[in-house]
């Protein structure tokens, strides 16, 4: 009787120990595909940056909209280097409504029709703007989840996260010009 | 002669260079000169008749802040068309390095130009690349005028070459009646000062403990100080019993401004240094108000040498406290010094400011022997 409980005892603590591991797994899974995801989000907004800043020095603009663009895009530079989430937030953010205000512009369109590559590049700054709204999305989507897996009571009793560094959401207006 | 500005800010707010520009073409008008102001406004408000609106500017980021800005191709067309029905002598542009209205004209006219820049800014602002474009639209530029040596130098970086120097005027007429703020300036007597409070140059400090001094001994006379900064920091400088002879306004409508010169007895420039020309000085003495400020170079310029205005040790408070002391108990003196300042800041009006921009634009016009037109 003693031996049955005995083997009751371990299969419980074996069950434990291997479900306890499946969660560590899984959290560490999630923190390396939001590592991921940032690296994804990070390439996108380069790619937004160097597009409009293509746009800008392009000479097909008026000049003031060229300076608009070109002051947007060296402060995402400035601050892309940085350490501090939020200026770089601020500076994406910025980049993104000045493309959008010039790109609402009445007749901005009309302007750059009979110009050669003019619509190469303004396709290129909407192709990368599309991609840093859906990059944006999908990290901040794996944040939530990671966060709310680091909450359960079970990696907080076990420590799951172990060192792994707290993830953060990237906020920023990322509404597309045409929307 | 037939000029044409073009100013980079929105009509309808408030700001130094929309009220630089205002200034200087009423002025040129009053030479019977043709005046016509490009400008983001909105058109269903009333504007002067000499203003020509592009619609509302938009607002948008640059350079760190939200700034309400013209650019795009509609814009562009309607400075083109303005350049073409207005047929200018001379095209006068202000603060071409900005986004705007300005930057377009010069982009788009052949002819004439003069510019002016106001603020001076790191020439990290503008990039290499964009500098192509900037540099087609800022090379055409004939003659350059800075308001101020640091608005100078950052033309100079950006462009080479030199730039003529000629500060702001003084709107004189904007100042000479207004009526007392109520209860102002009192029985006790009052002695106001304008400018930040924060920024140590402008001497507050100084002007605070001469009135610890000056307070003890006249128990009516009150302080008015009016310009952005903490009051709380203010009052603290201060012994208990004085702070609540403080009074602070704050930052305030052009109206108010006026107002509070007309306001005090005595008006106080306690600058301890860096102050070009102390157009804040000027404006006061453009009120009438009688004078006492530091013996720095710039104040003893304007003010003749003291005999417009009560000059004072720079720094010295107990100095301060003696020559406004003794000011303060002699309304006659304070009637002459009213009238010597008024006639003083006669030198620094618009009109005497406008005639220097005119001979600007007479030498421009003189070596293209051609009228502004659309480049193509």
């Amino acid at each position: 009787m003693i031996l049955f409980y005995v083997v009751v005892a371990v299969l419980v603590v074996v069950i434990t120990a291997v479900y306890v591991s499946w969660r560590a797994g899984r959290l560490d899974r999630l923190h390396h595909r939001t590592d991921g995801a940032r690296t994804a989000l990070d390439l996108a907004l380069v790619r937004r940056s160097s597009a409009a800043y293509e746009l800008a020095s392009s000479g097909l603009l008026d000049p003031a909209t060229s300076l608009l663009l070109a002051d947007a895009v060296r402060r995402t530079k400035e601050n892309g280097a940085r350490e501090d989430v939020f200026d770089r937030e601020l500076a994406e953010s910025d980049l993104t409504r000045a493309l959008r205000a010039a790109f609402t512009q009445p007749e901005f369109r009309l302007s750059l029709k009979d110009n050669e590559g003019a619509e190469e590049l303004v396709a290129g700054v909407e192709a990368a703007a599309r991609q840093v709204f859906l990059a944006r999305k999908f990290y901040n989507d794996i944040v939530a989840r990671t966060l709310e897996a680091r909450r359960r009571p079970l990696a907080q009793l076990f420590r799951l996260a172990g060192h792994a560094a707290r993830p953060v959401f990237f906020e920023m207006d990322d509404a597309l010009p045409d929307e | 002669m037939r000029i044409g500005i073009a100013c980079p800010y929105s009509w309808d707010v408030p700001g130094g260079v929309q009220s630089h520009i205002r200034d200087l073409a009423e002025a040129l008008i009053d030479k019977g000169h043709d005046v016509s102001v490009i400008a983001p406004a909105d058109d269903d408000r009333p504007l002067p008749d000499y203003v020509v609106p592009t619609g509302a500017a938009i607002p948008v980021p640059y350079n760190g802040s939200v700034a309400r800005l013209s650019f795009g191709p509609l814009s562009l067309n309607r400075v083109r068309r303005w350049l073409r029905e207005g047929n200018f002598d001379v095209l006068h542009a202000h603060e071409p390095t900005v986004p705007s209205l300005s930057l377009l004209a010069c982009w788009a006219a052949s002819g004439p130009i003069v510019a002016t820049v106001h603020t001076a800014m790191p020439k990290s602002r503008v990039l290499l690349a964009t500098q192509g474009v900037m540099r087609s639209a800022l090379e055409k530029i004939d003659g350059r005028i800075a308001v101020s040596e640091a608005a100078r130098t950052t033309l100079v970086q950006h462009l080479g070459g030199d730039a003529v120097l000629i500060p702001n005027g003084v709107a004189t007429h904007r100042y000479r009646d207004a009526s007392p703020l109520p209860g102002w300036p009192g029985e006790g007597g009052t002695i106001g000062f304008l400018g930040r409070m924060d920024e140590p140059r402008k001497g507050l400090a100084v002007l605070l403990r001469a009135f610890e001094i000056l307070g003890q001994q006249r128990p009516g006379l009150r302080l008015l100080i009016v310009g952005p900064g903490d009051p709380a920091d203010a009052r603290a400088k201060l012994p208990a019993a004085l702070r609540d002879r403080v009074h602070f306004l704050g930052e305030v409508t052009e109206e108010q401004k006026v107002q509070a010169l007309h306001s005090v007895d005595i008006f106080c420039s306690p600058n301890t240094g860096g102050e070009s020309f102390g157009i804040v000085t000027a404006e006061a003495m453009a009120a009438g108000a009688a004078i006492v400020a530091s013996d720095l170079d710039a104040f003893r310029m304007v003010l003749r040498g003291g005999t417009a205005g009560e000059l004072f040790r720079n720094g010295d408070a107990a100095d301060l406290a003696r020559v406004a002391g003794a000011l303060l108990d002699d309304p006659a003196r304070r009637a002459e010094l009213s009238v010597a300042a008024i006639d003083a800041v006669r030198a620094y009006d618009w009109s005497v400011v406008a005639r220097e921009v005119l001979s600007v634009y007479e030498t421009v016009a003189l070596g293209r022997r051609a009228t502004v037109g659309v480049a193509t």
